[in-house]
């Protein structure tokens, strides 16, 4: 409960201006709270009389939570290969293992495994535990929630991470409730806070509008996922040494409620966007499914891939595997183009990040150019036609040399 | 076949936004809507129960004024209307969200199948879905973009992937989390809407629901907000300015140092 003391209250309103849900206002002279409060306590930290106050009661541990030590990281083996997440969260998961000073640890499940925990270990593992099974050859949340779990309480990490993917959002946050700890979604960052050890996660809310950092401070592992292209991974060392552990569980915890009948790969797209150097995105202001031809032009001439922003892709002018943004895919090229794209938050979060950006939009007000490198105000179907025939020119040009 | 929808009041987070000097959000004119994926998991019920025969339960936990959102729901086809709220369900996260939904969920009792948005706008975690099956011990398919078919006490469906799609079947009960590919949620009709109109719905407080009050709101929290921020983004930009042809071969020259 957020408690205002009225005495000491002065009625000053900087907690009205703080509140990012409009939960306390001042009235009568004096902060009164609402119903909707989520007691996230920006009040209390600003108010200069300290007035407010939440009461919490003294929360127990659960457990001794000094018990739990090392960083573990999900490693997502789907199709053949591992998700190049996984590789990325080693990454994240190695620094933080050595602010802690404690082990970093992949997990790996699947049927047919191979070289792929050697290639773990040499993405900065110091120990892969693989459970090779012909029950995880497909997904399922129960076969693969229950191994996690299972082995996590055994072997009590303090940090577990897993790649923010379609596998990793669906059965984490199952984990994340077998072992009644806390999950914090989708981080775009993860830090160690220097006084206690304890792991800061940071992350987009109300579509990427504004940022929060949570903790986890009662109950361990500390849980988080983190989206593809967010991390960078190590540098690949095929020297370096580490532990496989090979692991054999009760097959009971191998069942699932749910069948997998079939896999279909989508036709859609050889080139996965998320490994293109070079995008070039469509938006609204390509009007119209023609419009959006330009794009694909356009990346053809340049040799990139088309993605495109929400409302491209409910226009039904390009296929979801395309959508950049907050419900679709996160990129990080070396270039992104946004042609006719106004950067709407939820877009912006989903390529932010680019190397570069150009942007194309004949209102200069768009927020796109907030975040443009360089930036075109102008009319897209003049400026994508001439870009085209002098890139295209340029080509040529080159070729006849 | 008895459904329970779990539904969001939520403000429409594509208006929201945070001035980064005060650090205030700006809400003039934000709406408080049915959270967007929340309309397809209903209208997903809807056409399960026209389809099979049964109920369709809105459930929704918030403050008092969430109860515009099971009106709209009853307006799109649920059957009855249930609010779980409670001062002591405030500062909930998603651990402490599960249990309360769960606790009202074992009180309705009878359910098949409990069907989810994949997440909600505000928070876009997508953990209370499957956090909820796991309270209830109960199978769930998560991403639901297509049902194929419900037979013999088991559900055939597509469940999106990273790569394509799996086809999937689920024993029920169970719960499921969809995408907005699912379905095109129906607009209300006119006889929903007076239906609506004159809904109360069934309120479910903490007592109700017999729950610990160290599982709920802030207090059974696992997770806690440390601080809010605003997003910050790059300072650096450069427009290209002139007529067409000026711009695009100013910017054919910083492309050819980029690639």
């Amino acid at each position: 409960m957020l408690k205002i003391d009225i005495d000491a209250c002065i009625g000053c309103g900087i907690c009205e201006s703080t509140c990012t849900f409009g939960a306390i206002k001042v009235e009568d002279g004096h902060a009164v709270v609402g119903d909707n409060c989520t007691l996230c306590g920006s009040c209390v930290e600003v108010c200069e009389v300290e007035a407010l106050t939440i009461e919490r009661t003294a929360k127990e541990d659960g457990g001794d939570l000094a018990e739990w030590s090392g960083v573990w990281v999900f490693a997502e083996f789907r199709n053949g290969r591992i998700a190049p997440v996984s590789f990325e969260l080693l990454g994240v998961g190695r620094r933080l293992a050595d602010l802690r000073s404690a082990p970093l640890a992949a997990v790996l499940l699947g049927s047919g495994l191979d070289r792929q925990a050697r290639e773990l270990i040499a993405y900065g593992a110091d120990r892969v535990y693989v459970v090779d099974e012909p029950a995880l050859a497909d997904f399922t949340d129960d076969a693969y929630g229950n191994v996690l779990a299972t082995l996590a309480r055994e072997h009590k990490p303090e940090i577990l991470l897993a790649g923010a993917t379609a596998i990793g959002r669906s059965f984490i946050p199952r984990v994340a409730t077998m072992l009644a700890t806390g999950l914090t979604a989708d981080c775009t960052d993860l830090a160690i806070r220097s006084d206690d050890g304890v792991l800061l996660q940071t992350r987009p809310a109300f579509g990427g509008n504004i940022m929060a950092t949570i903790e986890c401070p009662h109950t361990r592992p500390q849980m988080a996922t983190v989206r593809p292209l967010v991390m960078k991974p190590c540098q690949y060392d095929d020297q370096r040494q580490g532990e496989i552990v090979e692991v054999k569980l009760d097959p009971a915890l191998l069942e699932s409620r749910v069948k997998v009948l079939e896999s279909v790969r989508s036709k859609d797209e050889q080139v996965n966007i998320t490994e293109a150097d070079i995008l070039v995105a469509g938006g609204r202001g390509l009007e119209s499914e023609k419009g959006f031809g330009l794009v694909r032009e356009l990346a053809e001439v340049l040799g990139g891939a088309v993605a495109a922003s929400r409302a491209a892709v409910d226009s039904g002018w390009i296929g979801y595997p395309h959508q950049v943004g907050q419900t679709g895919k996160t990129v990080c090229p070396k270039v992104y183009v946004a042609c006719g794209i106004s950067g709407a938050i939820q877009h912006l979060v989903g390529m932010q990040s680019a190397d570069a950006i150009i942007a194309i939009n004949r209102d200069e007000n768009a927020p796109i150019f907030g975040v443009a490198t360089y930036g075109i105000v102008g009319n897209l179907f003049e400026v994508l036609p001439a870009l085209i025939d002098r890139l295209k020119e340029q080509r040529s040009g080159k070729a006849g040399n | 076949m008895k459904i329970v929808v779990c539904v969001k009041q939520v403000p429409d987070a594509k208006d929201v936004r945070l001035d980064p000097k005060t650090n205030t959000m700006a809400r003039e004119g934000v709406q408080s809507i049915m959270n967007p994926y929340d309309r397809h998991a209903l209208e997903a019920a809807v056409q399960l129960k026209e389809q099979f025969g049964g109920t369709v339960v809105a459930l929704s936990m918030g403050p008092p004024q969430a109860e515009e959102t099971l009106r709209e729901a009853v307006a799109c086809g649920a059957d009855e209307a249930v609010l779980v709220s409670d001062r002591a369900f405030a500062g909930a996260d998603t651990w402490a969200t599960t249990y309360t939904l769960g606790r009202a969920i074992d009180k309705l009792g009878g359910v098949d199948l409990i069907i989810c948005g994949k997440q909600a706008i505000d928070g876009d975690t997508a953990q209370v879905g499957p956090g909820l099956a796991q309270r209830l011990d109960l199978p769930y398919v998560a991403y639901a973009k297509k049902i194929l078919g419900c037979a013999e006490g088991k559900i055939r469906l597509e469940r999106l992937m990273d790569d394509g799609y799996d086809v999937v079947e689920m024993k029920l009960p169970g719960l499921l989390t969809v995408v907005k590919e699912i379905n095109e949620p129906r607009v209300p009709s006119l006889k929903g809407k007076m239906k609506a109109k004159s809904m109360k719905a069934r309120v479910l407080t903490a007592a109700d629901l017999e729950a610990d009050p160290a599982s709920l709101g802030l207090q059974g929290s696992t997770t806690q907000v440390v601080r809010v921020f605003s997003p910050e983004f790059r300072a650096e930009r450069c427009m290209l300015t002139g007529t067409v042809s000026e711009q695009v071969e100013q910017l054919l020259e910083k492309l050819e140092s980029l690639l």
